[in-house]
């Protein structure tokens, strides 16, 4: 099991949540984040303050899979995150050591996404 | 001592409410921005805003040379003359066929054009560049604006064809409604638009808002009798019933629809409320203006419902919470109008079928010439500048490509450049009370 860890903006993650829908990932987490990297910062102005903000707004996003199918999640990722300028993001590939479902305490890889049978709520 | 004294013929009641009036009105345009800003994306907060303060600005400043004078000088058919540019003749004397001086009724119609232009904003909020876009406002603030405020209000082929309009049904709202619908059309839809849901980002700016404009339209109505009397009562009042009866019925549409009463639509009533009753306010009686805002409802309701299906990228509804709005309670003056209330002229219903044809002529001419006149304005400016930005800047949002600040910055991260200066000057620059 792997955890596809990917930073991106934020235009870019509707078409890769759809995407990876039709592929057969519809779990995943999201969060709004902020970070520095090599993206130069925003220059703003307050009342006569000029200052630039080195932070940037990204979305991050947590996707647990098999191994096998960590290829094709970062396929996804990168097609749909690349516009070719600094400030596209990052995405990680972390070992995941064990997974249970809450509700019903299934462990294990089939309980990482969700299957036909159990899709209906 | 001119200090003390009024012109001849002015009189001090009718001064003292449409000075009140015009204040009331003018707190619309903030207004509006608030309604419009709590209906877009956070990133483009400060930009929907902004276009209404551009609004407050442009609008005047044209009105004040030249629209003005178009609007209210003579009694041309299609448009007025130049006698008033730049303010000339308009003084402390009263203003033809009013009691407040010539300069107060000048503000006062001033405060209808800034509103009517930052309404027009509402079709292309979030992807128009700000720059063409206070072209456009200066330029559509004369054009379009003072032509059809000449039409109804100035003795203009219409109102002198004996077409009713109280407060605006022409100018104001049926043409932002319809220059909206061209100003969409021609600007483009949204990159994301039918592909993600681009919700409002804040309901309470939306509710406010609406209270703010309803407030603010007690003035716009209000004052649209030109002082203290009978018309400015009976559409003051009528500006009370008519939105509180939309209300209902909206309730009622979204009960229907969706099983629960939303906020943002009971906004949206409010906003049809006060435009249905703008250009009856002064001609219906107070019973007719419950019915009008009930029956308003239902049109705007329905083309709400369905421009969001189309690829019209409309954003914000102007044309169906002003120019649909508008076109009902033009044509409802024609079916309601009672001479006994508004002392002008009588309806339908009322035994005179010829003031329904007036106002129906209205109906057809104000929306043709609003859509053309924008489309090929836009088209125009569009011909020499680029009307919206790339995509990416429609990505990062308005507020920092073209304004450089955020609504909601929060300032971590954030390093101060300070100008070449002193130790003690940038001390001073981050300590307390700097910002």
């Amino acid at each position: 099991m792997k955890m596809v860890m990917a930073y991106i903006r934020h235009e870019a993650f509707e078409p890769i949540r759809a995407d990876l829908l039709v592929k057969g990932f519809p779990s995943l987490s999201v969060s709004e984040v902020k970070g520095s990297g090599r993206q130069k910062g925003i220059t703003e102005r307050y009342r006569g303050a000029e200052l630039t903000n080195y932070l940037r707004p990204k979305v991050k996003i947590e996707c647990v899979v098999a191994a096998g199918d960590v290829r094709t999640v970062v396929d996804t990722i990168l097609v749909h995150a690349r516009t070719g300028g600094v400030g596209d993001g990052k995405v990680f590939v972390l070992p995941v050591e064990e997974a249970y479902r809450v509700r019903t305490g299934e462990a294990g890889e089939e309980i990482l996404q969700a299957h036909a049978s159990d899709a209906q709520e | 001592m001119r200090a003390l004294q009024a012109a001849a013929g002015v009189d001090a009641g009718d001064t003292a409410w449409m000075l009140a009036a015009t204040a009331l009105v003018l707190l619309m345009t903030p207004a509006l921005g608030l309604f419009y800003a709590g209906l877009v994306r956070e990133k483009n907060t400060l930009n929907t805003f902004m276009m209404c303060v551009a609004a407050l600005s442009v609008a005047t400043i044209c009105f004040a040379l030249v629209g003005y004078s178009l609007a209210f000088d003579g009694d041309g058919s299609l448009v007025g003359g130049l006698g008033h540019v730049f303010l000339q003749g308009v003084g402390f004397e009263p203003r033809d066929g009013t009691t407040i001086p010539h300069l107060l009724f000048f503000a006062f119609q001033t405060t209808f054009c800034i509103i009517t232009t930052a309404l027009v904003s509402g079709a292309v909020v979030e992807r128009m560049r700000f720059g063409p876009f206070l072209i456009f406002a200066a330029l559509w603030s004369i054009l379009v604006y003072s032509v059809l405020a000449h039409w109804a209000f100035g003795g203009g082929w219409l109102q002198a064809g004996g077409t009713l309009d109280f407060a605006g049904g022409i100018p104001v709202e049926m043409g932002s409604g319809f220059s909206a619908l061209a100003a969409a059309l021609v600007v483009g839809a949204r990159k994301d638009y039918g592909r993600q849901a681009l919700l409002p980002h804040n309901a309470m700016y939306v509710l406010v808002g609406a209270g703010l404009l309803w407030f603010g339209w007690f003035g716009f109505n209000g004052g649209s009798g030109f002082g203290a009397n009978d018309a400015s009562v009976l559409a003051f009042v009528n500006t009370l019933l008519t939105p509180a009866a939309a209300l209902l019925v909206w309730f009622v549409l979204d009960l229907l629809r969706g099983r629960q009463v939303t906020a943002i639509g009971a906004a949206t009533a409010i906003i049809v409320g006060c435009v249905a009753i703008t250009p009856a306010g002064g001609f219906i009686s107070p019973g007719w203006a419950l019915v009008l805002g009930g029956l308003a409802a239902l049109p705007s309701y329905a083309v709400i419902v369905w421009r969001t299906r189309t690829r019209v990228d409309e954003t914000l509804d102007v044309l169906a919470a002003h120019g649909i709005a508008g076109l009902t309670g033009i044509v409802f003056i024609g079916v309601v109008a009672q001479m006994s209330w508004n002392g002008v002229s009588d309806g339908l219903l009322y035994g005179n079928a010829e003031q329904l044809g007036s106002q129906l002529l209205a109906v057809l001419a104000a929306p043709a010439y609003a859509f053309g006149a924008t489309y090929a304005l836009l088209r125009i400016i569009g011909a020499f500048t680029a009307l919206r930005g790339p995509d990416r800047d429609e990505a990062v949002g308005m507020d920092i490509i073209h304004h450089g600040e955020e609504a909601y910055v929060r300032g971590e991260g954030a390093i101060l450049i300070t100008p070449e200066g002193s130790v003690e000057d940038e001390l001073a620059a981050v300590g307390p009370g700097s910002r």
